[in-house]
């Protein structure tokens, strides 16, 4: 069994990379790792389990984590306690400045003193960084990182905001000094950075930090300067993070010094920095903060639905790196949570580390005993049962977005969008989701238009919901469901529509006549029928929708050629 | 009629015949159409076992209208010679007659003729020999009369680039009598009426034989969706299982229901205007249950109920934001709020509704689709439950190997991932995705603190797409549906059927 050490596991990684993102190809996975643990097949699930869990952790994002986890999993080591230390000599100290209070206002500071970099553990540090900007720190919008060589600088920092044409530094990989204004110019068109630009563009003070000599360090959360540049040789590494969310920038600080003070000196200690912000108080950096929970042996089992004894539910937890033991009445867990789990935030993550240690596949299924009478909503009800008469009458259902534009619901039909009464999208990407429909005629008929190669008669229906605005309801919208059917052939077929409409009130036994419980039709106007040949229907007192042959215009437009009558309704008077 | 005068006489002519006779040499002592004769041929055939008619195929040469024309007129070369007379012609009256240009290269070529350039009215032509043999001539003639092959390969290949050749394939039908040959012919039937049912005429009539292997008339009919049709057989199956149904007729939801009940960080990226549809218009919601949404503020940024929060400042503007929903959950937290408003008691819930995401659209993604969500709330419910549940749950769709795996959801921890082995695909496929929803979601609605929800959801899409073989979801789903696919669609039976039908790309 080879040892798991970093190269092996990056062997491993790299050799399998398209299986992990792939989930399907689990059984190739399966057999590499089968193969170079020589597992047995529970054994093989667990650690199968736990490689795809440590994806989903910060700190794990990257190599030093992943191959730390599986040593611990594997009990080959134990988990490793992460010290800050506060340094023999001068802290250093970062100074925040109320001008960042509008724009960026939270930052945290840490040192990684005598570090030992190599090719590849560099390779990882700067990966890392981008990992975590693209993850936890929402693409930098949350929290940006800068890491320095601490030798090129000279403390005490200061963290301010300034006019951007007052900023002026040697930015990274660059030769000349260039203003913030400059710079934002510049990297309008770098593939990488034009996606953090918005994050400060047309704010009046740009984030920037100084070291005591004015040297600049960073623009935080575009771009760190030149001069404090770390490189495979760098010693001491100042590192900062600013953010506008205070927890994710510790979290992220704490995720960098825990994975990377491994190639320190002192492996594991991580060199304190102070912090003062604008209020004059200042807080020690980084937090590594340990957090104890107590969590009963017998709530993991129930949760799980597993009986194990609490000592080997400590031992699994202890091998997910939550180093745990039995305390108290024998039944209770102390659970050490550390700084590298900020995914832990509740007994119950704690109880899906042990589930996930045990191995999900390994867990007896149960059926619940829960005793219920099953019962559908009465609009679905409603609805399945006129779709099947829908279909025995002739017409075939269609299935059409509720999205659509604006000219669909409106324009194409005659009306003014204002008439409609229809609920807007802020931010669509194209035409085709500016509204959400009022009316399911614009998607029939856009059916008809994409299948004309068929044989006439077209016949056409949908029950579905449309949308409207409506001020007493708690959003501000309701649906209404409603049922549509066009006819589309040589001839109109009014009495075709007209004719589904009398099968229609017959299943739904509602008699003809103007008497209280019937339906009538009456000559009504509408903008997208023909005029003359358009019909309110009314049905137990009320108006509930329209039908008739449609306009030749709004033929036309929805590209068709034929005449064509159509009828819509609303079906929620007939619950 | 198959009784016709032509198939009589065909009849009595293959009585006496020795073996048989062939179609195109009785059309011709009948002198009548070959047609006529294949006609007869087909028709008695359709009787039965009159006759057996055996297709042959036999290849002949014609001359084309032009190549006649030359056989009764002679070649242009040699009308062009004989119009020449002994003091020759001016080239120019030459070139005015029928046959002057193609005759007159050909005739020079052949070197019967030549030009005086240097004559004083223009150029003339004058004969060079004194009489000409025109050998096209005489073989067209031979191919008329049925002496093609006396022709070389290469004469004949010559004559067709002139186009004054064809070859032309003739079908014709070598008839021989059948095992129920006869000369008399009685008329049969088609079809069964009324009147022979009166009369009773049908017992001494013969009927034409079905050609069994025609397709029938599809039926006029309706059809349903094919994606509804499945959406269908889910509900029955949870109907089957208990599940109450939701109500999900709300497409508009607030970011609250949506994201801040489930216990989503504000700052979670499916928030980003990049996932999710805002709304413009209604853009706040009106109202929300306020005592409820400070206690799911105090969480989020507090923590609470054995929680540490995700400690930031949660903003109430935020969760006004309304969106188009993103997923049904939102639905299930309504429910499950209203289940939390009375003394409890066990619930199983499910929907199975559209979900809007306003994502990048490709083969297999639309901006909007179907959730199946499955919801059960007892007290004591363990992952266990929560994955017997599952195996009930596929079993009833055909999905009997199922594979857990460890999953990232915000609302749900545990989470997991449920894979199925799909026998035709001959993989693994994510089939759901589920889990155990956080205290932190439910504690704050009020249900009891030993209740545990646990819950899956899947997409109807999907599903479909694999069952019914379609790859792209725009054939299925919106206008641009093949509506010849929805004419065509099977019963949805999940339970029945293997898998998807044999594309190419798999055969």
């Amino acid at each position: 069994m080879p040892d798991i050490s970093y190269a092996w596991c990056k062997a491993v990684l790299k050799e399998n990379a398209v299986y992990i993102l792939l989930p399907f190809k689990l059984n190739k996975l399966k057999l590499a790792i089968s193969f170079f643990f020589q597992l047995t097949k529970n054994l093989m699930n667990c650690v199968l389990n736990l490689v795809w869990n440590l994806m989903k952790l910060y700190d794990l994002l990257c190599l030093e984590g992943l191959v730390r986890g599986l040593q611990v999993f594997k009990e080959r080591i134990k988990a490793p306690v992460y010290k800050r230390v506060t340094p023999n000599g001068e802290i250093q100290k970062l100074i925040i400045t109320e001008e960042t209070a509008r724009i960026r206002p939270y930052a945290v500071a840490a040192v990684l003193r005598n570090i030992k970099f190599t090719k590849d553990r560099y390779d990882s540090f700067i990966e890392l960084q981008e990992k975590l900007h693209q993850n936890i720190c929402r693409k930098r919008a949350l929290v940006a990182i800068g890491t320095h060589d601490l030798d090129t600088l000279s403390g005490p920092f200061t963290y301010t905001a300034k006019r951007p044409s007052d900023i002026k530094f040697k930015p990274l990989n660059k030769t000349k000094e260039y203003t913030a204004c400059e710079l934002m110019n510049i990297y309008k068109t770098d593939n990488h950075l034009k996606h953090y630009l918005h994050i400060i563009e047309n704010k009046p003070l740009f984030p920037v930090i100084y070291d005591s000599n004015g040297v600049v360090l960073s623009m935080p959360p575009i771009i760190n300067g030149n001069h404090s540049k770390i490189t495979v040789n760098t010693r001491n590494v100042f590192i900062e993070c600013t953010g506008t969310d205070f927890t994710k920038a510790k979290i992220v600080l704490d995720v960098i010094v825990t994975m990377f003070s491994e190639y320190c000196e002192n492996p594991f200690m991580v060199e304190a920095a102070e912090v003062v912000f604008p209020n004059g108080k200042s807080y020690i950096f980084p937090e590594l903060a340990y957090r104890k929970e107590i969590v009963r042996a017998d709530l993991i089992n129930k949760k799980v639905g597993i009986r194990e004894t609490p000592e080997n539910i400590a031992k699994l937890l202890t091998r997910m790196h939550l180093k745990s033991e039995v305390i108290g009445d024998g039944n209770q867990i102390e659970i050490e949570i550390p700084p590298t789990r900020a995914d832990v935030i509740h007994a119950c993550d704690i109880v899906e580390d042990a589930a996930i240690a045990y191995g999900y596949n390994n867990i007896q299924m149960a059926l619940p005993k829960t005793y219920t009478i099953a019962n559908q909503f009465p609009l679905n009800k409603l609805t399945e049962l006129l779709r099947y008469d829908m279909a025995a009458a002739g017409f075939t259902e269609a299935l059409t977005f509720a999205l659509c534009s604006q000219e669909d619901i409106a324009d194409k039909l005659g009306l003014d969008i204002s008439a409609t009464k229809a609920v807007h999208i802020s931010n669509p990407k194209t035409a085709e989701f500016q509204v959400a429909r009022t009316t399911l005629l614009p998607g029939l008929l856009k059916t008809i238009a994409a299948n004309r190669k068929m044989p006439l008669p077209l016949k056409l229906f949908e029950i579905s919901d449309i949308v409207v605005k409506d001020s007493s309801r708690d959003v501000g919208a309701r649906n209404y469901r409603h049922l549509c059917a066009v006819y589309y052939n040589k001839n109109p077929g009014f009495e075709i529509i007209h004719g589904l409409l009398d099968r229609i009130m017959q299943l739904l036994n509602v008699p003809p006549g103007e008497k209280k419980g019937g339906y009538v039709i009456k000559a009504s106007e509408g903008a997208a029928f023909f005029p003359g040949r358009c019909a309110e229907i009314l049905a137990r007192g009320q108006s509930i929708g329209k039908l008739g042959v449609l306009h030749p215009d709004v033929i036309t437009k929805f590209e068709l050629t034929m005449p064509c009558s159509s009828l819509e309704i609303n079906i929620e008077p007939f619950l | 009629m198959a009784d016709g005068p032509v198939a009589e006489v065909l009849l009595r002519q293959l009585a006496t015949a020795d073996g048989g006779l062939d179609s195109a040499e009785l059309a011709a002592k009948l002198g009548v159409e070959h047609q006529a004769v294949v006609g007869a041929v087909k028709s008695l055939q359709a009787l039965g076992e009159i006759i057996e008619a055996e297709l042959r195929s036999t290849k002949r040469w014609e001359l084309t209208a032009e190549g006649e024309e030359i056989a009764r007129e002679g070649s242009h070369e040699a009308r062009v010679f004989r119009s020449i007379p002994p003091e020759g012609l001016a080239q120019s009256e030459l070139m005015r007659l029928p046959s002057g240009k193609v005759g007159f290269s050909k005739a020079m070529s052949n070197k019967w003729i030549r030009v005086d350039k240097s004559a004083a009215d223009g150029p003339r032509v004058f004969r060079v020999v004194d009489s000409v043999e025109d050998e096209v001539q005489r073989r067209l003639q031979l191919v008329q009369g049925g002496q093609a092959e006396k022709l070389g390969e290469k004469e004949r290949s010559e004559l067709r680039k002139r186009k004054l050749l064809t070859e032309v394939t003739l079908k014709t039908y070598w008839v021989s009598k059948g095992s129920a040959f006869s000369t008399s012919i009685s008329k049969q039937e088609t079809e069964l009426s009324p009147e022979m049912i009166s009369s009773g005429s049908w017992r001494d009539r013969p009927f034409k034989p079905y050609n069994f292997l025609a397709h029938g008339v599809l039926p006029d009919s309706g059809h349903l969706h094919p994606l509804l049709k499945v959406r269908t057989q889910f509900r029955q199956i949870f109907l089957e299982m208990g599940f109450t149904e939701m109500p999900t007729d709300n497409f508009i939801e607030s970011s609250f229901w949506n994201f801040d009940a489930l216990f989503q960080p504000q700052q979670h990226p499916a928030r980003d205007q990049h996932d999710t549809f805002f709304l413009r218009d209604p853009a706040e919601a009106l109202q929300l249950p306020m005592d409820y949404v400070h206690r799911v503020k105090r969480t989020h940024s507090q923590g609470g109920y054995g929680s540490q929060g995700y400690k930031y400042n949660w903003k109430l503007e935020e969760a006004r934001k309304n969106l188009l929903r993103t997923h049904t959950t939102s639905a299930s937290a309504r429910a499950l709020y209203r289940l939390a408003q009375k003394p409890f008691t066990p619930a199983k819930y499910f929907s199975i509704d559209r979900v809007f995401r306003n994502e990048t659209l490709d083969a297999t993604h639309l901006a909007e689709f179907h959730q199946i969500e499955g919801v059960v709330a007892d007290h004591g419910l363990t992952l266990g439950h929560l994955m017997g549940v599952l195996r009930e749950f596929f079993t009833k769709l055909g999905i009997t190997q199922l594979r857990f795996k460890p999953a990232y959801n915000p609302y749900t921890e545990p989470s997991m991932e449920v894979f199925s082995y799909h026998q035709g695909l001959r993989k693994w496929v994510e089939v759901g995705n589920s889990g155990i929803f956080r205290p932190e979601m439910l504690l704050p609605m009020g249900l009891p603190e030993n209740v545990s929800v646990i819950a899956w959801g899947l997409s109807l899409e999907r599903p479909t797409m694999i069952k019914y073989g379609i790859n792209n979801i725009r054939e299925l789903v919106g206008h641009k549906v093949n509506l010849q696919m929805v004419y065509d669609s099977p019963l949805c039976r999940l339970d029945a059927e293997p898998g998807p039908p044999r594309t190419q790309g798999t055969a």
